[in-house]
């Protein structure tokens, strides 16, 4: 365990170093916020009664869900796995005694939790002090804000045990350019990072919340806001432990058959 | 012309050796881009418009928009890996050549993978335009034309910003992307929606609304007929583009070795 720690300490002091693209990223991502804002305000000024979150909960979502990007964007995922799968360097990897799926899923960990760390509070703290619907609400309640910070925890654990299924599969694929891009967008689609969820048709929205996509960003911005509450949101946590255990179970399952039958590419 | 021909073929044939890779990366690009398009499906199955613009409208809108976008990147998108270029020190080699240096550094990376993208946006566009309700006449013909090459250019303008830029601050600049990614991410609504001030900055500042939204109030008989024309006036944007870029090569000082 102890090893594992020392991979997320090393990978999260490296990620603190990047101050410059941060500041960049800052920007970038508020802009892209004010737009989505803007955007459901005109849906909204369009049919108020149609909207299934109330105006600030929306709002909050999209603030949020700028602010943690780092933690829950599929497509942040990392360039130096899938080289060292292709170009061979993976070998040295192996020579270490450690358990691969551990170190890879420690080191995406605190990849993601540096890169949010650094980018969040410039964000959520503007967003805090815009005038009311627009910016970002207070937390419904303390319970809201704790279970907030643990499934916020719990849904980048599933969305990194994801990933991790995705370099996995590229020890059996070896050209992960592809499979990644296609795991990509059905990511986004039904995590809600394309719209909210809520704003789907009761019907497959129903189907969506059972599916690990929607243990994501999903759950822990609905919670915030308080749209997501009493016995659905007790639901909706217990499929997110549900999927965060399998999904590091079958990572691990194709880690031991990958382990099995790996061929070093490369001289 | 015949330079960029040739730059196209090796391309091709470079690419060709990974068959299966390629058509599974046009396959995600299509996938990205769709998304997009399912996403605004599902708010309009719960909204029947936005500010006065019904589904069929802002899918022309989409397709359009789309369109211009993908015309501009296959083009363009060589000056997305302009800043490695130049801190590698690969410009001056561009600089000592006989030819024209954007032909030069448009050419080092021509993606066909995007292929997928722009056969999305072709299929948009074309969605879009059997579901609008749209009398066609001439005059609309050649506005959806000076659209596409009005949009081409101004995207591609924005390229050539990004591009420019990389010579004074060496790094490749994220946030320009709010105004290529964001654009096409933003563009499938017609710029109104997002409020007047919006519309003002996408009128003068960066000219959004001139290759949108107005030639689009024109084709759905909204628009005053010297809409049409507007597309045109939004190419003049190019002419800072150019010369900041200009500027940009007569300020390069080598780097790398």
């Amino acid at each position: 365990m102890k090893k594992y720690i020392a991979f997320f300490r090393l990978r999260f002091s490296m990620g603190l170093q990047y101050r410059t693209a941060a500041f960049a990223g800052i920007i970038t991502q508020f802009a892209w916020a004010s737009m989505e804002i803007l955007m459901f305000r005109a849906f909204y000024q369009a049919d108020a009664d149609s909207f299934p979150m109330t105006f600030e909960a929306t709002c909050a979502y999209v603030w949020m869900q700028q602010a943690f990007l780092a933690l829950f964007m599929a497509w942040m995922m990392e360039n130096e796995i899938f080289d060292s799968i292709v170009n061979g360097n993976i070998a040295y990897e192996l020579c270490r005694p450690i358990n691969i799926y551990n170190m890879w899923f420690s080191r995406s960990l605190a990849n993601r939790i540096a890169k949010a760390v650094l980018r969040c509070f410039p964000i959520l703290l503007v967003a805090a002090f815009l005038p009311a619907p627009y910016g970002l609400m207070l937390p419904a309640s303390p319970a809201a804000f704790c279970l907030f910070l643990f499934t916020l925890l719990a849904g980048v654990g599933v969305t990194v045990a994801f990933c991790m299924l995705i370099y996995m599969v590229s020890f059996f694929t070896i050209s992960p350019a592809g499979i990644r891009m296609v795991a990509v967008s059905v990511v986004e689609f039904f995590s809600g990072a394309t719209i909210p969820l809520p704003f789907f048709p009761e019907r497959l929205r129903r189907i969506f919340e059972l599916l690990p996509f929607a243990s994501m960003q999903n759950i822990p911005l609905r919670i915030y806001s308080g749209d997501l509450s009493g016995e659905p949101m007790r639901r909706a946590i217990l499929i997110q432990v549900f999927w965060l255990l399998t999904l590091i179970g079958i990572g691990k399952l194709l880690d031991a058959a990958a382990m099995k039958k790996i061929t070093v590419q490369g001289g | 012309m015949k330079l960029y021909g040739k730059y196209f073929a090796m391309h091709l044939k470079a690419l060709m050796e990974y068959k299966t890779s390629f058509l599974l990366t046009c396959i995600g690009q299509f996938l990205v881009s769709f998304n997009v398009f399912l996403g605004m499906h599902f708010m309009f199955r719960r909204f029947s418009n936005v500010q006065g613009f019904t589904y069929n409208e802002v899918l022309l809108c989409f397709g359009i928009t789309l369109m211009e976008f993908s015309l501009a990147e296959s083009v363009a998108r060589g000056f997305d890996t302009f800043d490695s270029m130049i801190r590698q020190g690969e410009f001056d080699r561009v600089l000592v050549r006989p030819r024209n240096e954007i032909l030069q550094v448009l050419g080092n990376r021509i993606e066909f993978s995007r292929v997928g993208r722009i056969l999305q946006a072709a299929a948009m566009f074309i969605y879009g335009f059997s579901v609008s309700q749209v009398r066609w006449n001439f005059g609309k013909i050649i506005a959806v034309l000076f659209m596409l090459v009005g949009g081409t250019v101004v995207f591609t303008g924005i390229f050539l910003i990004y591009a420019a830029l990389c010579f004074f601050t060496i790094e490749g600049l994220e946030f320009v992307n709010i105004f290529t990614d964001g654009a096409r991410e933003y563009g499938k609504y017609p710029v109104s929606i997002y409020g007047k001030r919006m519309l003002l900055i996408c009128t003068f500042v960066v000219p959004y609304a001139l290759i949108q939204y107005y030639p689009l109030l024109y084709l759905l008989d909204r628009g005053k007929p010297y809409y049409l024309f507007l597309p045109l006036a939004a190419c003049l944007f190019f002419l800072p583009c150019f010369l900041l870029w200009k500027l940009g090569v007569k300020h390069y000082t080598s780097a790398g070795s």
